[in-house]
């Protein structure tokens, strides 16, 4: 099993859920994120005082899927997530040890 | 005896100027902090609201407007003791006027907040608001409305372009300088926390100040539609100078700005509103507007003075830009109601300008007295810890959003 995080661009949240739909995907968990890379943060001007806003909004999404669809996770985010423009979000994948469903005990892959 | 028109309409008038405290102002203001001080702010107007009107009732009122010296009036009426059920006040009931008059006590103090938020303890903020109701607010008010020395020399001052917004707009002025800078101002500091909340409050302060200004002419008539309807178009144009000058300087028209430039023209006609026409509500804007938008820039970026939620630059220079306007465009040939016969425009402009440097004056000298009582009886300012970490939790023990 692979976690996949991705930090993607607040506008594009819709867009990749549905796509990860029609590929199979059927759970992800969305966090409220703020932070910044190569786009530094943006200024904002309230009153004619300039604010530097270094950490900007993003969605991250957390899922965890089965070895075997990995790829085409991370083919399908990437592809849904860009824009082209500096700012898209990043993604970051790594193996995952053990799964469990709280309502069953179900473990692993029939937990995902 | 009562004119029952009259006194509905100061009836409604005494509500609409309390709405402008509660909540307007105070939304007005918490909008513009960070959100670990939005309580704190919320929790300043309403005690001072709270504080205010008891003081009023107890002394404010009968110092102001009883008969007394040229300075100040006398304590014939603490309590109200002397008022019987059925007093009058002109055309309506004395217990009206009272009231009127009583929440303008309540708004006055709290414009100050909006110098000092972020950073005051709330001990200092009922012991200064108090002392500066009764020491700065009182006196002036009897001074100008109360046939004090500055009515009896021709000062002009429909509602409160000196009596509220001069004295209120210095006063803050002089109490951030003395309280000194937020921590990390100006460049690390975070940007207003909910700028849809000033936009709301900045409605319901424009709404209010119908009530402030037309319920100033005491009676439901033509005085009092004539204010309502200069407050509103200087209301709109000083909105529209705002918006222009962000748009052309910054490339975005902003809604904090707009709603700035509301809040400035408002100010400007305040004094003028029951003694001009028409154009004489949309010069007040236009000037109101371009005036306060530069002073904002003036005492925030170039002073670098932590006037937080700029109370000077906003209220007390537009009240003072009004109070001069009045001078030209209270004129009959502006449509204006006319000057004193064998007044003109540059002997009334030098009135006002006594009008306003008295009052400049004294606000200054007795707040700078005022805060230094404070500071020695319960201090100023919280610890810087309890500043990063906000109000709200560390003075009052509450949070503002819990998510």
């Amino acid at each position: 099993m692979k976690m996949v995080t991705a930090i993607i661009q607040t506008h594009k949240l819709d867009e990749v859920r549905e796509a990860l739909n029609s590929i199979g995907v059927n759970g992800m968990t969305v966090t409220e994120a703020k932070g910044y890379g190569r786009t530094k943060g943006h200024t904002e001007i309230y009153r004619g005082a300039e604010y530097q806003i270094n950490y900007i909004p993003k969605f991250k999404i957390d899922l965890v899927v089965d070895d075997s669809i990995a790829d085409n996770v991370i083919e399908t985010i990437t592809k849904t997530a860009n824009t082209g423009k500096i700012g898209d979000g990043k993604i970051f994948v790594w193996d995952i040890e053990t799964a469990i469903r709280i309502r069953t005990g179900e473990k692993d892959q029939q937990a995902l | 005896m009562f004119d029952s028109g009259d006194t509905a309409w100061i009836l409604t008038s005494t509500a609409l100027v309390l709405l402008m405290t509660m909540p307007g102002l105070a939304l007005f203001y918490a909008g513009l902090v960070r959100s670990r001080n939005i309580l704190s702010v919320l929790m300043h107007c309403s005690a001072i609201c709270c504080v205010s009107s008891v003081l009023w009732f107890a002394l404010g009122y009968s110092l102001a407007f009883t008969e007394g010296g040229a300075y100040i009036g006398s304590l014939s009426n603490i309590f109200l003791l002397d008022m019987a059920r059925d007093a009058a006040t002109g055309t309506i009931p004395e217990s009206v006027f009272f009231s009127f008059q009583m929440t303008f006590a309540v708004i006055t103090p709290a414009l100050i907040v909006g110098a000092y938020v972020e950073r005051i303890k709330f001990g200092a903020v009922l012991l200064f608001s108090s002392l500066w109701l009764l020491l700065v607010y009182v006196p002036v008010c009897h001074w100008v409305w109360g046939g004090g020395w500055l009515a009896d020399m021709g000062v002009m001052d429909f509602a409160g372009g000196i009596v509220v917004h001069v004295t209120a707009g210095i006063s803050a002025l002089v109490i951030a300088i003395v309280l000194g800078n937020r921590s990390k101002f100006p460049d690390q500091i975070s940007p207003p926390h909910a700028p849809w909340m000033v936009m709301v409050g900045a409605a319901m302060l424009w709404i209010g100040w119908f009530g402030f200004n037309a319920g100033s002419a005491l009676s439901a008539g033509s005085d009092a539609g004539m204010a309502m309807l200069v407050t509103h178009l200087s209301a709109a144009t000083a909105s529209l100078v705002w918006l222009t000058i962000e748009w052309i300087r910054f490339g975005k028209p902003s809604l904090i700005g707009l709603v700035t430039g509301t809040i400035a023209g408002l100010a400007t006609v305040t004094p003028a509103s029951g003694f001009i026409g028409p154009i004489g509500g949309l010069i007040c804007g236009l000037v109101g507007g371009g005036v306060c938008y530069y002073c904002v820039d003036l005492i925030k970026v170039r002073f670098n003075i932590d006037d937080s939620l700029d109370v000077f630059a906003v209220h007390g220079v537009g009240g003072a830009t009004g109070t001069l306007l009045i001078a030209f465009l209270a004129l009959e040939s502006m449509s204006g109601v006319g000057l004193e016969e064998g007044v003109s425009s540059i002997s009334q402009l030098k009135t006002q300008i006594i009008g306003i440097g008295s009052v400049l004056v004294w606000s200054i000298a007795v707040t700078l007295a005022i805060i230094y009582i404070t500071r020695r009886l319960v201090g100023l300012r919280v610890e810087s810890e309890d500043e990063l970490e906000g109000l709200d939790y560390k003075a009052h023990g509450e949070t503002g959003y819990n998510l």
